[in-house]
């Protein structure tokens, strides 16, 4: 019976994805392919001085992300400066949102205002989203590019990204949500919980994968999410932006089949931890699960195990970060499939953007790879690799690993940390473990959710981890625009009949086990500590 | 391989522990460095004499000792792989070898091509081989070696190339021709030779060839840096790994102990990919040596690999290049024996194999012709023979009593009837156009032999059928190209219709006949624009721009220095079906790197559940589920998979050496067949073979 329910609530969700696959994914390739500008757009280009027509080289790209991204920083830290947030606190929660990460070490509803959230995070929910996604469509022009340099301009896309594209998204989505009994008003205090203008906030905070809660409780709170639809509709927003760019990426480098064989993959990925997670969930050994029929600590009676499991795979699987329960609570192995999910490097299918360019990186090993294996030339989509390609993408899939082990024993070396950290866990021993695991694996990887437990809210701490969130965001998208630099310019292999087909199934399972390959056995030792010791307890 | 071969290998093997020398090579490198600080560690464990524990394990005492074994082990398998592959080769292509240093020279100062293009008169000067430089012109005698690779600037010699070929011998050498290359170390066994030293003894194509064989200065091919940087990034994810991990945990769990943290980076990095890799490229180069192959590049080899179009130049290659008489055809009512001795006599003065065979086949199929003895006689007593001539294009023989005798090309013998006052009958000029149709369409060249008697009106006799024999063996080496998936073309400059004959008659694909050397760059990019990778061989000065532009030019040791230069391969023996070999000794090596690649990779998914589990057993029990394999002890487990990367490379050698056997297929069941016949092996292999270690290392008390 769960399981029928589970597999209702996938087709609920796949159905909708199908339906608005092509028509959103060929308008995102439009928007990002049109030529005229909107006379608002013009407005804005004259406001920051921007000059529309000018294409950017992948450099000049990456100097427009460097420059905003940063302008936007200091806006948001110094609205929440003077929102009256301390400085360390500050610059976490703006690097973070910046970041879309949405890591939050604070308690929103009780430590930020109206104004804060919407002049302040709400902005950066749409813009961090939108940047995201501007670095995934440059790549794409990259490789849909005939020994051109230019990447197209970053203002453009970024204002079509919000205008055309995220605003109107949110609008409908926001509605819907009204509609499903989200609240949005600006009393303080609705009976004993405090409102807030949340549907417009929630609808932003899941389209752009970002999750920061307008509630501490985030997507777990009645006002946020409070009907199993509103959950399934979330869980939609979520995954549709990331799946239906895998469209936009077919049409713009003209061959869908490419996006099908990434939309497999994804899916693919999905699953692998899905279904794992939710058997776990329901298998929960220890007397409470047995008590309640399965592992229902922590989780939210109205979405059940099956609601819940999905939309935590769907927020690690996605940069989502929001939560509509408590990571923390899960069964051990559960909470092995969630940390897994964000280590196989947000692909699964990652978030708006974010996903798109961190899986095109992943292909471009596994050619190679096949290439190797093969003894033949790496061509993707008409594209001749060679080694700067392969150096630049196995710089990418060190980041992770780096970012998060590294940080991690940096935080145990330094005393100062290393004091906050022990007392911050939770809990004892393995799941005090997990905790930490967890909110470094988060941070690196831009995810923002946490295993509730850890008080991560100290000085040393929101430091480090706002500084590893700045890397886990910046080093990728440099790399993966000198990938599109690189790209762009790269030979236009002559279509050499012999090619492996990379659209197959059998390509998407080969990408697949390189995924896994890649990203996991790195931190097998520390899973081994963490959410395997505790789950394999005798 | 006797004891003392061994030595040396092992010797040579140990060589290659210098860090400089594994500096290119950085995960063999790494895994010296562990075995270094392993040892420094088992030496001051023995000072201090303190147990050692491990994640909450306690070490049996000698673990450290039994490890650094492992290690130092496992490095040693690593160089001596690739010294016996470089052994191994070198005794298989040990016929070979350049000209010494010191072979005498005899330069020719101040050449005079003019005045005296054979040196006879010029001063000349005794010097080595070492001292020579491109453009010095050498004189080379009877008996002599030829100093340095060269062209042959004046003179005809035949010359013992079976330095070269480690077989076959004699070749001509001969100035003005397209056959002038000489190489370095052959010898010249008559005659004499003016050459011109093209290259200096160390760029010669073979000591080149040598030297990237030999290993040391061999450039890494494309792909392989493509897969060292992977393994780079490999190696650095593992070392984040061991130097992070003891930090990361500190808050929960027991350290983990250095040398283990060694054992488990050793482990994981594919030490036996970057062992084997060089092993499989070293064994191909001396495997195509030993058939007579230079290759200019580990690159090239690569590219061999992806041939899918070869293009002959020549009908020549693949025929004996000797046409020879098959059948006499009169005309009108011609006697047969009259054609048959005119022809005899018509081709006394033609000393080149196809007129020579006209007479020896005359002689078979009559009694009555004259034999070349009597025509010998003849000539003494008056007769004349007519030599062949570009402008007339014709042989013969003037005899005594004033009759003349031509053989020749139909349009010439017709030019020629006119001029002597007849015009042959219609029905005869149709009838032998008819007759020389025929033969050109089954592959031969038609001759046509006439007469002039005195005082009566010349006339055509009849044609002789002169073929092209198609060398012994081409076909199936045709075949096997077609097994192969590769698409055979014939472009040649050769008649379109006798062409397409001798293409139809070896089996070959596709054909193009009257081709100029435009034609032929024209058809190459034709070719790879439509998807091929393409190699070509080619031995003219005109085809050098083809032999460049193909994926693959493949030059016959005689051809021109441009050619050769221009190409990526030499053949030695100037066979060309030697292609053949190019093309599946690229593919053997490309399937077999492959091969370990899989098979490597799917061994470290065993070595997780090896490894990883007997890290943290001792602190958290409940780990020993994950221990699939039911090892003995967390202390054997490591043991046992780091003796185990030792065995497994002992394995994989020979099979890096011979190469696995390539089948031709398309690219989607190969990577099929790869991921099944290497991935699954790879899991059961080290499941299997560690598992018996453990069962070894569990019997050593304490472990």
């Amino acid at each position: 019976m769960p399981w029928l329910n589970a597999a209702g609530n996938l087709l609920l969700v796949a159905a909708a994805i199908a339906v608005l696959y092509r028509p959103l994914g060929d308008y995102m390739a439009w928007v990002y392919t049109a030529s005229g500008h909107l006379r608002t757009e013009r407005w804005i280009y004259r406001l920051i001085s921007a000059k529309p027509e000018q294409q950017h080289s992948w450099r000049g790209y990456l100097g427009a992300v460097f420059s905003f991204s940063l302008a936007g920083f200091i806006l948001l830290y110094a609205v929440l400066a003077f929102d009256g947030m301390g400085p360390d606190l500050a610059f976490n929660t703006a690097v973070s949102f910046v970041a879309n990460t949405n890591w939050q070490s604070y308690v929103p509803e009780q430590s930020i205002s109206y104004v804060a959230q919407m002049a302040g995070l709400s902005v950066q929910n749409f813009v961090s989203a939108a940047v995201s996604m501007c670095v995934a469509v440059a790549l794409i022009r990259a490789i849909a590019a005939h020994r051109a340099a230019a990447l197209g301009n970053f203002w453009v896309d970024l204002v079509r990204t919000n205008l055309r594209i995220l605003l109107p998204l949110s609008i409908v989505f926001a509605v819907l949500l009204l509609a499903c009994g989200v609240v949005q008003n600006f009393t303080e205090s609705t009976a004993l919980l405090p409102g807030g203008p949340v549907a417009s906030q929630e609808s932003i905070k899941m389209l752009g994968t970002n999750g920061g809660g307008f509630y501490n409780a985030n997507s777990a709170h009645p006002f946020e999410n409070p009907t199993p639809i509103s959950n399934l509709m979330q869980v939609l927003m979520l995954l549709l932006i990331p799946f239906t760019l895998l469209r936009t990426f077919g049409t713009m480098v003209s061959d869908q089949r490419a996006g099908y064989a990434l939309l497999l993959t994804m899916s693919v990925l999905f699953l692998l931890v899905y279904l794992p997670l939710t058997y776990f969930e329901l298998h929960g050994s220890g007397t409470a699960p047995q008590l309640a029929g399965a592992a229902m600590e922590g989780k939210e009676q109205r979405f059940g195990i099956i609601g819940s499991t999905l939309f935590a795979t769907a927020t690690t699987g996605t940069t989502g970060g929001a939560v509509n329960s408590m990571h923390g609570s899960y069964t051990a192995l559960g909470g092995l499939m969630l940390m897994v999910d964000m280590v196989l490097g947000e692909v699964a299918p990652g978030g708006a953007g974010s996903g798109l360019y961190a899986v095109l990186v992943l292909v471009v090993i596994a050619v190679f790879v096949t290439a190797l294996l093969l003894g033949r030339t790496p061509v993707y989509l008409g594209k001749q690799l060679g080694t700067r390609e392969l150096k630049l993408v196995s710089i990418a899939i060190l980041i992770m690993p780096v970012l998060s082990l590294g940080g991690m024993a940096l935080a145990s070396a330094l005393p100062y940390t290393r004091a906050e950290i022990i007392a911050g866990m939770g809990n004892p021993g393995s799941h005090g473990f997990s905790e930490v695991l967890y909110a470094f694996i988060s941070a690196a990887i831009n995810n923002g959710s946490a295993f509730a437990g850890f008080s991560a809210n100290t000085p040393g701490l929101n430091t480090l981890l706002g500084l590893i969130i700045l890397a886990g965001r910046f080093a990728p998208i440099s790399i993966v625009l000198a990938l599109a630099g690189a790209l762009a310019t790269a030979e236009r292999a002559s279509s050499r009949s012999a090619e492996l087909p990379l659209h197959r199934p059998q390509f998407v399972g080969f990408l697949v086990s390189l995924i896994m390959f890649i990203a996991v056995p790195t931190f097998i030792p520390l899973f081994l500590v963490g959410p395997l010791a505790e789950g394999l307890m005798p | 391989m006797n004891l003392r071969s061994a030595a040396s290998v092992c010797l040579d093997a140990l060589v290659k522990f210098d860090p400089r020398y594994l500096w290119h090579n950085p995960v063999l490198l790494l895994t010296e460095a562990g075995a270094v600080l392993c040892t420094f560690i088992a030496v001051s464990e023995a000072l201090v004499h303190g147990p050692s524990t491990s994640g909450g394990t306690t070490l049996p005492a000698g673990f450290t000792w039994l490890l650094c074994f492992g290690l130092w082990a496992t490095l040693f398998v690593a160089t001596l792989a690739e010294s016996i592959a470089e052994g191994h080769g070198r005794r298989q292509s040990s016929h070979l070898h350049t000209a010494d240093e010191d072979v005498p020279a005899t330069l020719v100062l101040d050449y005079d091509q003019l005045k005296d293009a054979a040196a006879r008169t010029a001063r000349t000067e005794q010097t080595t081989a070492g001292e020579l430089k491109p453009g010095d012109v050498v004189l080379v005698e009877a008996g002599m070696q030829i100093p340095a690779d060269g062209e042959v600037i004046w003179g005809r010699a035949s010359v013992d190339e079976s330095e070269l070929t480690g077989g076959v011998g004699e070749a001509i050498r001969q100035a003005g021709t397209d056959r002038t290359a000489v190489t370095g170390g052959t010898t010249v066994s008559s005659d004499r030779l003016v050459v011109k030293i093209q290259v200096g003894r160390q760029d010669s194509v073979l000591s080149q060839t040598l030297k990237l064989a030999r290993g040391a200065q061999r450039q890494k091919s494309p792909i392989e840096m493509a897969l060292n940087t992977l393994l780079a990034s490999f190696c650095l994810a593992f070392m984040l790994l061991a130097l992070s991990l003891n930090l990361a945990v500190s808050e929960v769990a027991a350290p983990i102990s250095i040398p283990v943290l060694i054992a488990v980076v050793v482990c994981l990095i594919p030490t036996e990919i970057a062992a084997l890799m060089s092993v499989t490229g070293i064994a191909s180069m001396y495997k195509l040596l030993q058939r007579g192959v230079l290759v200019a590049s580990a690159k090239a080899l690569e590219t061999a690999g992806g041939i899918t179009t070869v293009i002959l130049d020549k009908t020549g290659t693949i025929t004996r290049g000797n046409r020879t008489a098959v059948e006499f055809i009169v005309l009108g009512g011609t006697a047969p024996d009259t054609l048959l001795s005119a022809a005899a006599l018509a081709s006394a003065q033609d000393p080149t194999p196809e007129g020579r065979s006209i007479i020896e086949l005359a002689n078979q199929l009559a009694d009555g012709t004259p034999s070349e003895g009597q025509i010998r006689q003849w000539d003494q007593e008056g007769g004349t023979p007519v030599a062949f001539s570009a402008s007339t294009r014709m042989s013969g023989h003037d005899l005594a009593d004033g009759t003349k005798i031509r053989k020749g090309s139909q349009s010439a013998i017709l030019a020629w009837l006119k001029a002597q006052g007849t015009a042959p009958r219609r029905e005869i000029v149709a009838q032998m156009r008819a007759e020389a149709l025929g033969i050109a369409r089954n592959g031969g060249t038609p001759l046509v032999v006439a007469v002039k008697e005195p005082g009566a009106p010349g006339r055509a006799l009849g044609l002789v059928d002169l073929r092209d024999v198609i060398k012994e063996g081409v076909s199936e080496r045709i075949t096997r190209f077609r097994e192969l998936g590769v698409r055979t073309l014939m472009v040649t400059g050769d008649d379109r219709v006798a062409a397409a004959t001798i293409a139809a008659a070896a089996q070959i694909d596709e054909v193009v006949g009257d081709a100029t050397p435009q034609d032929k760059l024209a058809l190459i990019g034709q070719e790879q624009a439509a998807g091929h990778f393409v190699a070509m061989s080619g031995d003219g000065i005109n085809d050098a721009p083809a032999l460049a532009q193909a994926d693959i030019g493949v030059a016959m040791n005689s051809a021109a220095a441009a050619a050769k230069q221009a190409a990526n391969m030499v053949i030695l023996d100037d066979n060309p079906t030697h292609l053949v070999d190019i093309v599946e000794i690229g593919r053997r090596q490309m399937a077999t790197r492959g091969a370990l690649i899989t098979f490597n990779f799917a061994n470290d998914v065993i070595r997780y559940f090896t490894l990883f589990p007997a890290l943290f057993v001792g602190a958290f029990p409940g780990l020993a589920v994950l221990n699939i394999l039911q090892l003995h002890s967390p202390a054997s487990a490591i043991i046992s998979t780091v003796m185990f990367s030792v065995v497994v490379m002992g394995i994989l050698l020979p099979l890096a050496i011979w190469g696995v056997p390539y089948k031709a297929a398309n690219l989607q069941s190969a990577l099929s067949r790869n991921l099944l016949y290497c991935g699954v092996p790879g899991l059961l292999v080290p499941a299997i073979g560690i598992k018996i270690i453990d069962l070894f290392i569990s019997m050593i008390p304490g472990f």
